[in-house]
């Protein structure tokens, strides 16, 4: 066990109380809505919030123990990519990538040829000399990236690492960055509201709600078995595995998807139930995904309905209950199922 | 004001929407203004500008080379560059500390300390000249064992008129230093722990760097504040030519004997204060 950590601690009206394990080499995701604590065990495992009880080990070394230890931030082997990437405005990029190691008392030219290294390493040596204000998000993001890394840290934390994007950069960034992190030969911890970020960084999900471990897993076991109204609304998404040949997708499970970004190789296509709509008839229209299928499953979920269809592929779809008496549904029912091509995410799998 | 200039860039997209948000309402803000408004905002400007129309109404352009580089000018002016550089020089290397402690460190009673620290800015300098002969004269409170023990006199010293000088210059370093280190966003420094580094290069690297407008905005005024400074260094350094009569006393006591003189050197001080106006516009004013 590479990381072993039981984080107590409050702060305002936040109870954090929260158990967290990785192994060297997995990319863990901490997932929770907004005021779970999901930033909070990451500063705590930082060094910027001291825990009031638990205990952090990494790598055999005890970080803090609630009472006596807690070692300084600068004086752990972690790095951190904050939400905001908080690149020092008044640095170029080179002298951001190279702070790290001068400040570990590295000579001026060994940081600086090292960080030319990790820049070139992630595409972007040529804008080395560039002040951060002159930076694309992206690039934003992988400066960041290799500043957080130059150091070699055994643990590397990553606040919310795609938020700070637009919606363009995000699909790019994200596919980018699972490369990246596999790349990393420590312990992994992202800390995501969104759970198509978790699906496509993570090995191993952690929910948390309320400072709370509510539920942890594979993204497959959970969207399969969620244990709460909560986690299933959060993960409850269509999860297929599949190989892609532009914008088509042959999924392994048999069928195929029509996506909007073209990829190539082995992949995973994820899309939330809400995407997919449920017709009595054959659906004409923009959606690039029609199949005609059968209902094999009603669940109610709140005040809405999970209705489980099998067709050429099996898909999850949310209606209201009012929709589901409408088109009087019942398990064995025929209905045709669509999903725009737009509310596709792939990400190399 | 001058913590927009401080202000990191990526903390720009809330500052710049409350910004541009707050400039439209006034954009729309088009109620008429009462008429008797203007004709006082006139006779308010008139008053202000009029003293300047006045002093360079009477500037003998053509003899200004000449009088100048009289012996009273000349060392009225080296003098007062001297002692205004130290003066900017010792608040900057005393003030920011001060200000640091202000800026981040809670403790009680801080807010009286600061009113304290401030309070240079509002007291008539001749009573801080007093008090200063009181706390550090010949036979002061600190200055009779400076006296004794290490023979130095301050009064009457170009050392006091720095001393005067800096008393009174301090505030606006302390204050312009304190309000960037608060408006500026500690998560740089947190980010800059995390990447090994300790409190002290923190400061070095990170913290300094990204206060800089403001500790040049605040330096700037500091040292405008102490080239003009005259009631406090006449009343604890006193009126000698060449040690302590910096420009504004030589002003003072040749606009009787040599006014062409002390009107020259008047224009002098005024087109440096309008530098310094140019400097921190930007920073100190908002652009526009």
């Amino acid at each position: 066990m590479s990381l072993d950590a039981h984080l107590e601690l409050r702060i305002g009206t936040l109870d954090l109380d929260v158990e967290l394990q990785a192994e060297t080499g997995e990319t863990v995701a901490v997932l929770g809505p907004n005021g779970a604590g999901k930033t909070t065990a990451l500063r705590a495992l930082a060094g910027l919030a001291p825990l009031d009880a638990g205990y952090i080990r990494l790598a055999g070394e005890t970080l803090d123990d609630g009472a006596t230890i807690n070692v300084a931030p600068e004086r752990r082997s972690v790095g951190v990519v904050f939400q905001d990437y908080l690149l020092f405005p008044h640095l170029s990029a080179l002298d951001n990538v190279a702070f790290g190691l001068r400040s570990r008392g590295h000579s001026r030219s060994d940081a600086h040829r090292a960080a030319h290294l990790a820049l070139a390493r992630v595409g972007l040596d040529e804008v080395a000399d560039a002040k951060p204000r002159a930076l694309s998000g992206g690039q934003t993001q992988r400066v960041a990236l290799a500043r957080a890394l130059a150091t070699e840290p055994a643990l590397l934390l990553l606040d919310e690492p795609l938020a700070a994007l637009d919606q363009r950069a995000r699909a790019t960034v994200r596919r980018e960055l699972r490369q990246q992190l596999s790349a990393v030969p420590g312990v992994r911890i992202l800390v995501t509201h969104d759970p198509f970020d978790a699906a496509a960084l993570a090995d191993r999900l952690v929910i948390v709600e309320g400072g709370r471990v509510v539920q942890t897993g594979s993204f497959a076991e959970i969207s399969a078995r969620p244990r709460s109204t909560y986690v299933a609304e959060l993960v409850g998404v269509n999860l297929l595995r599949g190989t892609a040949v532009g914008t088509r997708v042959d999924l392994d499970a048999g069928g195929a998807l029509v996506v909007a970004t073209a990829t190539s190789g082995a992949v995973s296509t994820v899309f939330h139930p809400r995407a997919v709509s449920l017709h009595a008839g054959e659906p004409s229209g923009s959606p690039r995904n029609v199949m005609a299928a059968r209902v094999v499953g009603i669940e109610r979920l709140g005040d809405r309905v999970r209705v489980q269809v099998a067709g050429p592929v099996p898909l999850v779809a949310e209606v209201t209950p009012a929709a589901l008496a409408e088109l009087a549904l019942v398990e064995g029912s025929p209905v045709w199922a669509a999903l725009k091509a737009t509310d596709i995410t792939v990400f190399p799998s | 004001m001058h913590d927009d200039a401080s202000r990191p860039p990526s903390a720009g997209p809330s500052g710049t929407v409350t910004r541009s948000a707050h400039r439209a309402h006034r954009a729309r803000g088009t109620r008429p203004v009462p008429w008797p408004w203007f004709a006082v905002a006139g006779i308010t400007f008139a008053f202000l500008v009029l003293p300047l129309v006045g002093l360079l109404g009477q500037v003998p352009w053509s003899t200004l080379g000449s009088d100048l580089s009289t012996t009273e000018a000349t060392s009225a002016l080296r003098l007062s560059l001297v002692c205004s550089v130290w003066a900017a020089a010792l608040a900057v290397c005393f003030g920011v500390p001060l200000a640091w402690v202000l800026a981040r460190v809670e403790f009680p009673g801080r807010s009286v300390l600061r009113a304290l620290v401030l309070l240079p800015m509002v007291l008539p300098p001749v009573v801080g000249g007093v008090g200063l002969f009181y706390a550090l004269g010949r036979d002061g409170l600190v200055g009779r064992y400076l006296y004794e023990w290490f023979d130095i006199q301050l009064t009457f010293s170009t050392a006091g008129a720095v001393i005067a000088e800096t008393f009174v210059a301090l505030p606006f370093l302390v204050i312009t230093v304190e309000a960037a280190l608060r408006s500026m966003d500690r998560r740089y420094e947190e980010a800059a722990a995390t990447l090994g580094a300790t409190p002290w290069t923190v400061t070095r690297r990170v913290t300094l760097p990204m206060i800089l407008p403001g500790l040049v905005a605040g330096t700037a005024l500091a040292w405008a504040r102490a080239l003009g400074e005259f009631g406090a260094t006449i009343t604890f350094a006193g009126n000698v030519a060449g040690r302590t009569q910096t420009t504004p006393l030589a002003v003072y006591l040749l606009l009787e004997s040599r006014p062409e003189v002390a009107i020259g050197l008047s224009v002098v001080l005024l087109a440096v204060c309008i530098g310094v106006l140019a400097l921190l516009r930007d920073r100190w004013f908002g652009v526009g």
